[in-house]
């Protein structure tokens, strides 16, 4: 067992893993975030995406020890108090969660995307989202949802 | 009562647009004010009756219905709130899994498992014989069981299932359990299965001397069809084939199961039909219904491939009466594959005749489906092959003879568009040389034999609604087609195709006379509606759509309807989320509720008023006098007037399907819907002729739903389904490997990387224009949009690469090598076209399974 220290969502916590956890595991088994999905444990299908010091990273693929020291925002993390990210206000307006299960990875995609270029082109949107599997949607209500929500956060 | 307005009411009817203003609406309020709204929709409404639900005063009255609006969960999905199956951690839960054969087909010799239940932190094994209950989705095709009793039929077939502390300790006790094989000859193509002679078979016969790999033979004749092609001035003839897909859900199976200590079980699971789960699991278990308990969280995707119970749900089930513990099983992706029941491969052989203006004459198909090692939803997939051909053309005369085999493969069923897909993809590409060789515009030639509404098909079917045509104008306009169909250059090309699809199906799985479709509605003194469904969230709206319908009917803000869902415990029966069944019977369930209350509402209003109950109307939040805007109160004193004077307000509702207007031969229940819905796609596409690379540049995607109750989900649906239809066009092969490609009986791609999906970049842009028939068997005139629209995408795609380069695609996928390939065969014979004199390769890209 091993203990990790990291801050989540604006949280500094400590856990104990064993080793070979990942940090997807960490986060749903050890700290109770369920938010973040398990969808092939094999970095195929981008459900596990959360953001790792300002990038977008597959849990899954990344191991818990690697996570010690550093910050991390998961879909819980995104809103501001009471107030839903722009992203999640506009992916409920758009119709952009169907089954649901990919988006917390895609919002994570999309809002680190958002924060490195805030005037994203509909190219960037699929090039950041490539990574990151719907079998729902076929993306165009994403893309609507990403665009609509970058333009609120520059207003 | 007052007659002014009273003021002291919380939620005026002009809040949501106020908030609105504000930037961010509420959960639920209407989107059509934002600037960003898409313009109106083309499709225009034919005249028809007026279907259930549609207010007197025409569509304009409506107050939700057709607005578009949020979803009543999509904060909750957006924010990680959302509980999945696998997010349920229960006290004391242990963990389970299920060790699966190597093997394709063999005997179970013996299985010792005393090592595996002796390792610390095992707490039970269970193998098939601890249910040794045979069951089937369909009642007459029971042929699989929880865990295999004496013979494997697949690799991937469960043998046995453990529960243990945690996963490790489980996959580690599996490796314990000492299973004896005795290996049988396997079968991996339905040609094989069909031609042995003698057993071993898949299966046993039902009768001695009959060949047990025949799962079901479907031979139906409508009209004369030899006789119309013998007749026809043109009749084109083609082999196809359909590679089987997989649905690929990104949530993996999941389920928990806990037993009580006074017997009663409780099983939650990702499946898309909690009520068929209820009825198999009190069978195999044998155990009291009444005493089971099945909830249904929100499913992450399921498309069909969670349409029926697995073995999953009955080890958890098992395994928790054994231990006393909670215990969960979640697939791993790879058991994901295997557990399949997904897109049947077809081998499909079309004759189809026409006249000299190219009116259809005759269809003839020969049908050969791979069915894998179990029936699953098999017979409805055989019926389905041929029977859902029928519209939107007519056409005098129709035979199919369709053949479904068992092969030693994980087991085919229903997928998105079950059993119609791979029918449909070779008819609409037949349809497109009888256009060419009559020189007809492909639209055109759809146009001319467009069946019509209300009226029946040959196979006497009955439709009603029908806005095909409004369909083909919408996507030829759009798309531009006039100006770019055999006008643009080499290497781009525009395609187009047609389809129908059902309603829901006229009889439910298992023979009753009980409604289709149930609902119950209770109205609490603070103007909260709470509505108890049965029905299936599977991400495709079910909830929400629950929600508009008794919002407008009882004239709620939605914000005040509360869904509860897909608990057998305490929700009515809705038979699930298949055969895109369920806004037409759960809507009219809820109209039918809602309007008990509803009748009681405004006969006490009136009584205060001293006023006709039907000059009350219940609409945005408030209850007001016809033609009297002075006059109106808050929908909760008038719930309180109505419960003053009725009693606690509450009623169910339920819906069943019109009887006797379909065909009535042996087989016409299989089709048969309460209403059929259409769509027209068009396709443009880029080909390489270096590389044989398909660019999709475009999806048209038109699609008749009746009524959009809320246009948002219509598109959804519409995008998602020509998406997965792409997928399957270009991507998607579920293969599993012969002697000669390795491992026989392997699944060749059990992984999300290898089993390509279309990623964001992969999928073409998708546009979505939405027609509106207005259907009279449909709640507000509502038919499906699921899975219909799937249906042209890949048809159309195979007519537009054929107008780019000029080269037939007759199986699926449209790969890089197998366009490739067919350039090059067309290059080969075009000095022989040349002598001949058709107008086409004839014979490119014949069907024959490549070499991997």
């Amino acid at each position: 067992m091993e203990v990790v220290r990291l801050v989540v969502n604006g949280d500094a916590r400590v856990c104990g893993v064993p080793a070979h956890y990942t940090l997807l595991e960490t986060l749903r088994y050890g700290l109770g975030l369920t938010g973040s999905k398990q969808g092939c444990d094999k970095g195929d299908c981008g459900a596990c995406t959360v953001i790792l010091d300002g990038r977008a990273v597959l849990a899954c693929l990344t191991p818990a020890l690697e996570a010690e020291g550093r910050v991390v925002r998961t879909v819980e993390g995104l809103a501001s108090g009471t107030e839903p990210h722009p992203l999640q206000d506009e992916f409920d307006l758009h119709g952009a969660a169907q089954c649901g299960f990919c988006t917390p990875g895609i919002l994570c995609s999309a809002a680190a995307l958002l924060e490195r270029n805030p005037r994203p082109s509909r190219e960037d949107v699929r090039e950041a989202l490539a990574g990151n599997l719907c079998r729902c949607t076929g993306y165009e209500k994403i893309y609507d949802a990403v665009e609509a929500a970058a333009a609120r956060c520059r207003a | 009562m007052s007659r002014a307005p009273a003021l002291a009411e919380g939620s005026s009817p002009e809040g949501a647009g106020r908030l609105a203003e504000e930037g961010r609406p509420p959960a639920g309020a209407e989107m059509g004010a934002s600037p960003a709204a898409p313009s109106p929709r083309p499709g225009v409404a034919s005249p028809a009756p007026p279907p259930t639900g549609a207010p007197k005063d025409g569509p304009s009255a409506f107050s939700t219905i057709g607005r578009r609006m949020r979803k009543v969960d999509g904060l909750a999905k957006a924010s990680g709130r959302a509980r999945y199956a696998d997010d349920i951690q229960l006290p004391g839960m242990l963990h389970g899994k299920i060790l699966r054969s190597p093997h394709p087909h063999a005997k179970i010799v013996s299985i010792d498992a005393s090592a595996a239940e002796r390792l610390d932190g095992v707490h039970a094994v269970v193998t098939g014989r601890d249910m040794p209950t045979p069951y089937g989705i369909i009642p007459w095709t029971p042929d699989e069981h929880a865990l295999c009793v004496d013979r494997v039929r697949y690799v991937g077939d469960g043998v046995a299932a453990v529960a243990a502390v945690d996963e490790e300790t489980a996959n580690a006790a599996l490796e314990l359990v000492e299973v004896a094989y005795e290996q049988l000859p396997a079968y991996f193509t339905p040609q094989e299965a069909i031609a042995a002679q003698s057993g071993p078979f898949i299966h046993e016969p039902r009768k001695p001397g009959q060949n047990g790999n025949v799962t079901k033979v479907v031979h139906l004749e409508f009209g004369d069809a030899g006789e119309g092609l013998d007749t026809s001035a043109v009749v084109v003839e083609g082999d196809y084939f359909f590679e089987g897909t997989t649905h690929t859900p990104i949530e993996p199976h999941c389920a928990i199961g806990m037993a009580e200590r006074d017997g009663r079980l409780t099983v939650w699971s990702a499946t898309q039909v909690p009520h068929y789960l209820h009825r198999e699991l009190a069978r195999v278990l044998e155990l009291d219904p009444a005493m089971v308990r099945v909830i249904q969280p929100p499913v992450g995707g399921a498309f069909g491939g969670k349409s029926e119970p697995f073995d999953l749900e009955f080890c958890v089930a098992k395994l928790a009466m054994k231990t006393g513990r909670p215990v969960k099983i979640l697939y791993t992706r790879e058991e994901v594959f295997y557990a399949h029941r997904g897109r049947h491969p077809f081998h499909m052989r079309y004759r189809t005749g026409a006249d000299a203006e190219g009116m259809l004459t005759a269809v003839d198909a020969e049908i050969v489906l791979d069915g894998g090692a179990y029936a699953s939803f098999g017979l409805v997939t055989t019926y389905y092959s041929g029977q859902l051909l029928t519209a939107p053309y007519q056409m005098p005369a129709y035979r199919f003879h369709s053949t479904r085999a068992y092969t030693n493969k994980p087991a085919c069923g229903p997928k998105r568009g079950h059993g119609s897909v791979q029918p449909r993809f070779a008819f609409e590409v037949q349809l497109d040389r009888l256009a060419e060789r009559l020189d007809v515009d492909p639209i055109e030639l759809r146009r001319r034999n467009f069946i019509g509404a209300d009226t029946r098909t040959v196979n006497d079917l009955r439709i009603t609604s029908n806005g095909f045509l409004e369909c083909l104008e919408a996507v030829e306009s759009a798309s531009g087609w006039r100006e770019k169909h055999r006008k643009l250059p080499f290497g781009r090309g525009v395609g187009v195709a047609g389809s129908t699809y059902i309603s829901g199906t006229n009889y439910p799985v298992y023979p009753n006379d009980m409604p289709q479709s149930g609902v119950q509605v209770q109205v609490d003194r603070s103007g909260r509606v709470a509505v108890f469904s049965g029905a299936s969230e599977i991400g495709q709206g079910a909830d929400s759509m629950v929600a508009y319908v008794v919002a407008e009917e009882l004239g709620v803000p939605l914000e005040h309807v509360r869904v509860l869902a897909g608990d057998t415990d305490f929700t009515p029966v809705d038979l699930g989320a298949y055969s895109s069944r369920v806004t037409l019977m759960l809507g009219n369930a809820c109209i039918d509720a809602a309007g008990r209350i509803k009748r009681k509402v405004r006969e006490a209003v009136a009584e205060a008023w001293e006023a006709e109950p039907d000059e009350i109307v219940l609409a945005g939040g408030r209850a007001a006098r016809a033609g009297d805007a002075g006059v109106s109160m808050s929908m909760r004193d008038a719930f309180n007037l109505a419960e003053a004077k009725f009693g606690t307000l509450g009623a169910t509702g339920s819906y069943d399907t019109p009887k006797d207007v379909h065909g009535t031969y042996r087989g016409a229940t299989i089709g048969a819907s309460p209403a059929y819905s259409f769509s027209a796609h068009v396709a443009e596409v880029s080909v390489d002729p270096e590389t044989g690379f398909v660019d999709v540049r475009k999806i048209w995607i038109a699609h008749d739903c009746g009524r959009a109750l809320n246009p948002v989900l219509v598109e959804g649906q519409m995008e998602g389904s020509a998406y997965m239809g792409f997928g399957e066009a270009l991507m998607e092969e579920h293969v599993v490997k012969t002697a000669e490609q390795g491992r026989a009986g392997l699944h060749h791609a059990p992984s999300l990387l290898d089993y390509r999906i279309p990623t964001s970049l992969d999928t073409p842009a998708l546009e979505s224009l939405i027609v509106e028939s207005v259907d009279p068997e449909g709640p507000y005139g509502a038919k499906e949009a699921g899975e219909g629209p799937l249906h042209p995408s890949i048809p159309a795609i195979a007519n537009a690469i054929y107008d780019a380069v000029g080269v037939r695609m007759n199986a699926l996928p449209f790969s890089p090598p197998r366009v490739w390939a067919a350039l090059q065969e067309k290059a080969d014979r075009s000095g022989a076209e040349a002598t001949n004199g058709l107008g086409e390769p004839a014979g490119a890209a014949a069907p024959a399974r490549p070499a991997r």
